[in-house]
């Protein structure tokens, strides 16, 4: 079967395998324990905050207890200036990317029993801190939006009202690129990102690669794509560190499709008739 | 915004234990790769000034008395010039191995591999750079 099915699904059922292998973790050796936490405090209009530090909270632990759930816990009992974003808990929105014990994940996304003790959580790497772990998103947003991340379509379809109609293999090939909730920890582990402010990342290049591989919009837009990432801050950048997909928390093959945008604009070039 | 707080990329290279296998083959592809530059460097400069040295009496190099001969075999005869050719040779091999790791990369080959490919390339290059000692240390005396 191995040879019928794409890089992206390989991938994803090893990770799924993994991660059946992590679910193993016997929970209930935690049951009834404290949970060590160590987060990363800074807040600029508090004196004793200005110099960042780590605090120590002790949670009780509870089946199913994520970094989230957590952190809430911490915030509701112990500290009430504890501060971080978070809203939907089940990894749609996108808000809650920190750096856990080394590593950029989402904090509802993240079980404590998988997690070695004290858990060190701390604001994303290479933003800048707001206050505890909240992040200036803003540069990250830019560099999504200079993809220009919507559909574009000169003509529209002939009957009132009919759907732009996309076939199920394409479909299939955009596929993971639309999972992304722009939590920017793919941006924040890039080793490239952090060295240079202008790339624009692998969020917004997956971005660019969802609507350049969507047949349904025209060539000419798709030249327009290819033109945006193919310049000096764009897919070249890219060393394939793999860091990014690594981190992503939708299973995104990013490098993977970087490198496809690479050749895309390599073809593009190198096409003389 | 009124203030933030800019940790900077100093921790960068502080947090090195959590660098991922990518992290790690791209900072000795870059590693290996201007260290052969460099060699080459030297390389050329030992060179063009022993060959030139080399062009002189036929007699002498038949003695092996000639300023190319007893330069090469003077340096071959320092331990630590043996030493540095094996770094040599692991830097080129790990070079090359990776480099085609990087190839298959490049044209999207086996990506769910690159992290085993990386660690691959590390124990082939061990294992050549173990096997090539006896080779470049035999007869040197320390
Ligand atoms: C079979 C031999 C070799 C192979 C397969 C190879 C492969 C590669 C590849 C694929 C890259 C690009 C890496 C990337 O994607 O960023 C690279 C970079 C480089 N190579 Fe090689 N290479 C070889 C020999 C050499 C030699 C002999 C030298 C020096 C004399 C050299 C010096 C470099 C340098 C300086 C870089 C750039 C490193 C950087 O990113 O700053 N390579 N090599
Ligand atoms: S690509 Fe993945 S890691 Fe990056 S912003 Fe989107 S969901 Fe987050
Ligand atoms: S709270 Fe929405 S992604 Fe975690």
């Amino acid at each position: 079967m191995r040879g019928t099915e794409s890089p992206q699904q390989e991938r994803l059922k090893e990770k799924e395998q993994g991660l059946a292998q992590e679910e193993a973790v016997d929970e209930s050796d935690l049951e009834g324990e404290t949970v060590h936490l160590k987060v990363f405090r800074y807040d600029p209009e508090v004196e004793g905050k200005q110099e960042p530090r780590f605090d120590d909270f002790y949670v009780p632990f509870e089946k199913g207890m994520t970094v989230l759930d957590a952190v809430m816990y911490a915030r509701d009992e112990f500290d009430s200036s504890l501060t971080f974003r978070h809203s939907c808990r089940q990894a749609v929105c996108g808000s809650d990317a920190f750096f856990v014990n080394g590593k950029q994940q989402l904090g509802c996304k993240t079980q404590i029993s998988e997690l070695k003790q004290p858990v060190r959580i701390e604001p994303l790497p290479h933003q800048e801190v707001v206050k505890d772990l909240v992040v200036d998103m803003d540069h990250f947003y830019d560099q999504m939006h200079a993809v220009e991340p919507y559909f574009q379509q000169e003509e529209l379809p002939d009957g009132d009202l009919e759907e732009q109609r996309q076939s199920r293999e394409n479909r299939e090939k955009v596929k993971m690129s639309t999972r992304c909730i722009w939590c920017a920890a793919c941006m924040s582990s890039c080793n490239i990102a952090a060295g240079d402010n202008e790339y624009l990342g692998p969020a917004a290049i997956n971005k660019a690669y969802r609507f350049a591989m969507d047949e349904r919009e025209d060539d000419e837009i798709k030249e327009h794509r290819l033109r945006i990432v193919e310049q000096e801050h764009g897919v070249w950048r890219c060393q394939t560190q793999f860091s990014c997909t690594d981190v992503c928390p939708k299973d995104i093959p990013l490098t993977e499709h970087i490198q496809e945008l690479k050749r895309e604009a390599v073809k593009k070039n190198l096409k003389f008739w | 915004m009124s203030q933030s707080y800019n940790r900077g990329l100093i921790e960068d290279f502080g947090r090195w234990k959590e660098f991922s296998a990518g992290m790690w083959a791209w900072i000795f592809h870059k590693f290996t790769g201007w260290m052969l530059i460099g060699y080459l460097f030297t390389h050329i400069a030992v060179l063009s000034t022993a060959i030139g040295a080399a062009a002189g009496d036929p007699a002498a190099i038949q003695q092996e008395t000639d300023v190319y001969t007893t330069t090469i075999q003077g340096l071959e005869s320092l331990f630590i010039i043996r030493v540095l050719e094996v770094g040599l040779l692991a830097v080129a091999v790990f070079h090359i191995l990776n480099g085609l790791r990087l190839l298959m990369v490049d044209l999207g080959v086996g990506l769910s591999a690159q992290d085993k490919s990386f660690y691959a390339s590390l124990v082939l290059t061990g294992i050549i750079t173990i096997a090539s000692v006896p080779t470049f240390m035999d007869g040197v005396t320390i």
